[in-house]
Order: C-alpha cells, then sequence, then structure tokens
C-alpha cells in the first residue's frame, strides 16, 4: 500500500490483496492468481504459476525419440494429439523422413476431432464459470463421443501415443469410418444447439459482451496466438500460413472477431468447431488408401508380421526397441496450431539416440501473459470470466 | 522461410546498417538462422523488427539450449515471424561458460514484450542472465531452488523422494 493511501484514510479506496488459487475451480487448474482489488475492481494482478511443473522438457533428454512421445503428451492434457505431433514433426524433419498420404490424412482427422473435445472442455468450463450449468453436460455429452472414436481407433480415451515418426501407429479400425462421418455429421447440430442456449441468453451476454477487450496490436506485442487473436480481427491461423499435413487440401474457414471481447472469443472457438467438423468430414471422404506409416525400416517399427520369417526386419526391431534410432546433428523448430495457438517444439540432436533439447513453446503460457490487461480494471468476477476465454491449461503453462 | 539466398541477402543488409552484428548463418533442414554476436542481438533483432521490408515483429518463441561440450556452451534461440510474407527466421546468440558466474545477454522484453516470460523460463532453467530485464526471478521452479536444472551437467533425478515406505529416512 502506498505512503499517501495511508495519510489519507479513505474507506472507498482501500487496496486489498486477494490470493486466488492455487486450488479453484474458477482458476481451471493449479493457477495462483494474486489481486490488488479496490471493493470488487481489480487494480493489479500477478499470475503465479509452477504448482504443476513436472519437468517433462528435462525427462524427455533421458529418453529415446520414440518414448519421447508420451512424455509430451501429457504437457497439455487437453490437447495431447497436437503435442504428438508436434513432436514426431520435428523429429521427422530432423531426420527427413516422408509420411504416407493416408498417415497424413490419419492425424488431420485426429488433430480436428482433438480440437473439438478441447473446445468442448473449454465450452463447458467457461460456461460453467458464468452460471450455465447445463452447458458442462451438453458439452461433456459430445467430448464423451469423441473419446470413444479415440478409444475405438487408439485404444485409449487420453493420451493415446497413436502418432509415431514416420505416421501413425496402426490404422483405423473397422466401422470407425462411419462413426465417425456420424459424429462430424451430428456436430455441426449440437453446436447449433449450443448457440441457442447461449448466444440470446441474456446473463451470457451481458456477462461476455465488451468485457475483456484488448488491442490487436498489444495482442500481437505479447505474443498471443490463436483464438484469442484472431477475435481481436487478426486472421493469422498457422493452418492456413503454414500448411502441414492434409490442410492445404481440405477446404475450410479461419473464423475472426471484430471486437475482441469475452463474447468474439466465445463464437470464434464455436464457428471453429463447425469448421473442424467440416475437415473431419473432408478428410474421411478423400482418404488415400496405402500404408498408414513409413516405410523406412530405420525408424519405423517393421510390421509383426515380418518378424518370423525376415531376419533383418527381426534386427531392426531389435535396434529400434533398444536403443532406438539415431539422429544426425541439427535442431529444428516446428510450429503447428493448436486449439490455442502457436504449438512449437524445439528439438535439438546431438547424433545419439536421445534427443538433446525438447523445449515446447506451449500457447497457454505465452497467451497469460496478456490475462493482466484482460482483467485489471474490471470486476473481480469479470476477470474469472476472462480467465476461462483465455483458456489457459496449467499442464501446457508449467510443462 | 527465407531461402538459403534470402538469408544471405538479409545477413548483407544487416551488415551494412550494423557491421559485425552477425557472424554466422546457417541453412539447414529449410530452416535459416543468423547467428548473431550476442553483445549485439539487440541491434540485429532492432533492424529485424524495424526495417522497412523485412518487418520480423512477431517473436514466436525464446528459448535456449545447452550445447555442451561444444562451445561456446549456451545458445539463446529467437523465433521470428515476418507475417506478412510468412517467414520464419531464428536468431541465435551463443555464449560461452563463464565459469563459476552466469552467462550473461541482453534482453529483448522493451523489443518484444511476449519475451517476458520466456526469458523468465531461460533464467529459471539454464541461469542465463537478461540484463535488463524488469523482474527477472524464477518462474517454475520454487523460489528458493538451487541450481539450473535444465543444463546437461544437472543430473536428472538425485532428489529425495519421500514415499509412504521411506518416510523415516529423511526425517
Amino acid at each position: 500500500m502506498s505512503t499517501d493511501l495511508l495519510e489519507t484514510p479513505d474507506r472507498d479506496r482501500e487496496i486489498m490483496t486477494v490470493n486466488v488459487g492455487p486450488h479453484h475451480p474458477a482458476t481451471h487448474g493449479v493457477l495462483r492468481l494474486v489481486v490488488d482489488l479496490e471493493g470488487e475492481m481489480v487494480r493489479e494482478l500477478r499470475p503465479v504459476i509452477g504448482y504443476v511443473h513436472t519437468g517433462i522438457e528435462k525427462s524427455c533428454e533421458a529418453n529415446a525419440y520414440w518414448k519421447v512421445i508420451p512424455f509430451v503428451e501429457r504437457m497439455d492434457y487437453v490437447s495431447y494429439f497436437f503435442q504428438m505431433e508436434a513432436f514426431c514433426g520435428a523429429v521427422e524433419r530432423l531426420v527427413d523422413l516422408e509420411i504416407p498420404p493416408r498417415a497424413k490424412y490419419l492425424r488431420t482427422i485426429f488433430l480436428e476431432l482433438n480440437r473439438i473435445h478441447s473446445h468442448l472442455v473449454w465450452l463447458g468450463t467457461t460456461a460453467l464459470d458464468l452460471g450455465a450449468i447445463s452447458m458442462l453436460w451438453y458439452c461433456f455429452r459430445e467430448r464423451d463421443k469423441i473419446l470413444d472414436l479415440f478409444e475405438m481407433a487408439t485404444g485409449q480415451r487420453m493420451h493415446t501415443r497413436y502418432f509415431q515418426v514416420g505416421g501413425v501407429i496402426e490404422d483405423i479400425p473397422v466401422g470407425f469410418e462411419a462413426k465417425c462421418r456420424a459424429f462430424a455429421e451430428e456436430m455441426p447440430v449440437r453446436v447449433g444447439q449450443y448457440e441457442d442456449l447461449l448466444d440470446r441468453n441474456e446473463v451470457f451476454l451481458q456477462r461476455t459482451k465488451n468485457v475483456g477487450i484488448v488491442p490487436r496490436e498489444r495482442l500481437l506485442e505479447l505474443g498471443v496466438t490463436g483464438p484469442l487473436l484472431r477475435a481481436a480481427g487478426e486472421p493469422w491461423d498457422l493452418r492456413k500460413a503454414t500448411p502441414y499435413l492434409a490442410y492445404p487440401e481440405v477446404d475450410f474457414k479461419i473464423p475472426v472477431g471484430t471486437v475482441g471481447d469475452n463474447y468474439d472469443r466465445y463464437r470464434v472457438r464455436v464457428a471453429e468447431m463447425i469448421e473442424s467438423s467440416r475437415i473431419v468430414a473432408q478428410c474421411l471422404d478423400a482418404l488415400p488408401d496405402g500404408p498408414h506409416i513409413a516405410d523406412d525400416r530405420k525408424y519405423v517399427l517393421p510390421p509383426r508380421s515380418e518378424l518370423s520369417t525376415s531376419m533383418e526386419s527381426l534386427i531392426h526391431h531389435f535396434k529400434l526397441v533398444t536403443e532406438g534410432f539415431r539422429v544426425e546433428p541439427g535442431e529444428v523448430y516446428y510450429a503447428i496450431e493448436n486449439p490455442r495457438g502457436e504449438l512449437g517444439c524445439f528439438v535439438v540432436a546431438d547424433g545419439s539416440a536421445k534427443p538433446a533439447r525438447v523445449h515446447y513453446r506451449d500457447p497457454s503460457f505465452v497467451n497469460l501473459q496478456a490475462f493482466r490487461d484482460m482483467a485489471v480494471g474490471t470486476y473481480v468476477a469479470d476477470m474469472i470470466a476472462s480467465l476461462g476465454m483465455l483458456d489457459p491449461i496449467l499442464g501446457g503453462v508449467d510443462r | 522461410m527465407p531461402d538459403a539466398p534470402g538469408l544471405e541477402l538479409i545477413r548483407g543488409e544487416i551488415e551494412r546498417d550494423c557491421p559485425g552484428a552477425v557472424l554466422a548463418t546457417s541453412f539447414d533442414r529449410a530452416q535459416a538462422a543468423l547467428i548473431v554476436d550476442p553483445e549485439r542481438v539487440l541491434d540485429a533483432l532492432r533492424w529485424l523488427k524495424e526495417q522497412p521490408g523485412q518487418r520480423y515483429a512477431f517473436l514466436s518463441s525464446l528459448h535456449a539450449a545447452d550445447y555442451l561440450p561444444n562451445e561456446p556452451r549456451f545458445g539463446v534461440h529467437y523465433e521470428l515471424i515476418n507475417r506478412d510474407r510468412v517467414e520464419r527466421l531464428r536468431v541465435k546468440a551463443m555464449l560461452a561458460d563463464p565459469g563459476e558466474e552466469l552467462p550473461e545477454i541482453d534482453s529483448c522484453v522493451e523489443l518484444f514484450p511476449t519475451a517476458h516470460n520466456q526469458e523468465r523460463e531461460v533464467f529459471d532453467f539454464f541461469g542465463i542472465v537478461f540484463r535488463g530485464h524488469p523482474n527477472l526471478t524464477r518462474i517454475l521452479m520454487p523460489d528458493d531452488y538451487v541450481g539450473w536444472p535444465q543444463r546437461r551437467d544437472f543430473p536428472v533425478g538425485g532428489e529425495p523422494v519421500t514415499f509412504t515406505h521411506s518416510e523415516q529416512r529423511y526425517d
């Protein structure tokens, strides 16, 4: 408290420092906020992070490249496919390995399903923060269908370890295509139902419209990417800007906002869910035949059936499982569009079978810097709404 | 990405305006990098950000790597984007290990406010001091932590972990 406040005791200008979190349902994870309040107005705000730091980047350095994949999945635990794609893509660029077309399409399908899943978790929990509890049940109903699809294809509902260096671990099972197509057709209808529930809800509109506006230039200065930046009117999406996987071959739009308030952030994400369903449907239509993983035995496990007939396959299998593959020295930064923005994976290879450095540029970590601009000068209740609209995943922030 | 000749053109133009700032270029796996003098890193970054026709104005990532046993040991990487031309360019400053003291480099928070947390993270894990950073404290590790955990000579494990069966040993 500054001294001039002490000299002129004025009950209207009393600043109180409040600690929010780290364990609080409204902080969407283990985030601690030290907030200076004047009455109900937020005057200053300091996020304190690091409570779920688990040293994943350090652990990656002690493991062979193929064993790193399950580690990095556990950073941002809501968008695990993106972590896998960033790491596998970076290693594929390091070893100059082209993945087959079918693997590209399969990866795109799972990435977009994951994007819908991530946005559903965001919409459910953020609407819950604003008092719309039924949204949580509707969103998690659809989320469960996506998890069923993940389980059907990969055996796991979360942390699937499905992407491999060179492609995907196995082809989709019989019946997946029909189930996935049915979901992609149903999802836009469901999104329409969410919009019916929220778009004309007076409480929701008053809580979100013109709240938490940050100008576009300031967002760019702060390095903010993803739906937050697009809601402010900047059509920057790495899927269009630096196309990767099957994105150049499918037709989709980049939703952008105009005002950049919390309502626009909600609109952009909801529109993205519809676009993602369209991408999934198009990828299923255009899914090419052929292998689901590259045929380079130096990096990719040979098919199980070959092990009993081919000595070379057995040797390759043994080498890959025991030591892993070695990567020539070099470094690569590979960035993809995660549900929250630019997810970059930086890998340094030193010639051994283990990476010398794995670093993730996580969008939640960078976007969190914009939270102060969003919340200072608003009510404490709007701060909670803005935090929800920022959508940080603390596993990704702390890694 | 600028291609290899494009990278050399950028290098030539920086050389004209800030002689000696760029030490070398590297074009590896289709990724372009400028290796700059760590003392002149701000000159190079400012030129890339503000020079008309270049405008690498978006810092997408700032991270570091420990190249032990190579010398110079530490590398601070700046991943820049030119959003008009959709080109990425990496600026790399290599820092020697000063032994007992901590390696130092100028902070680019003034140029790129997004670097605030990322420079803190690099300090936290590598012990690289960013001169002029407004609040250079640990960000992810506890404030009282000793050591720089992402350095290659920092061992994995070795910290006693208390489980029910081993509780007695560390009391």
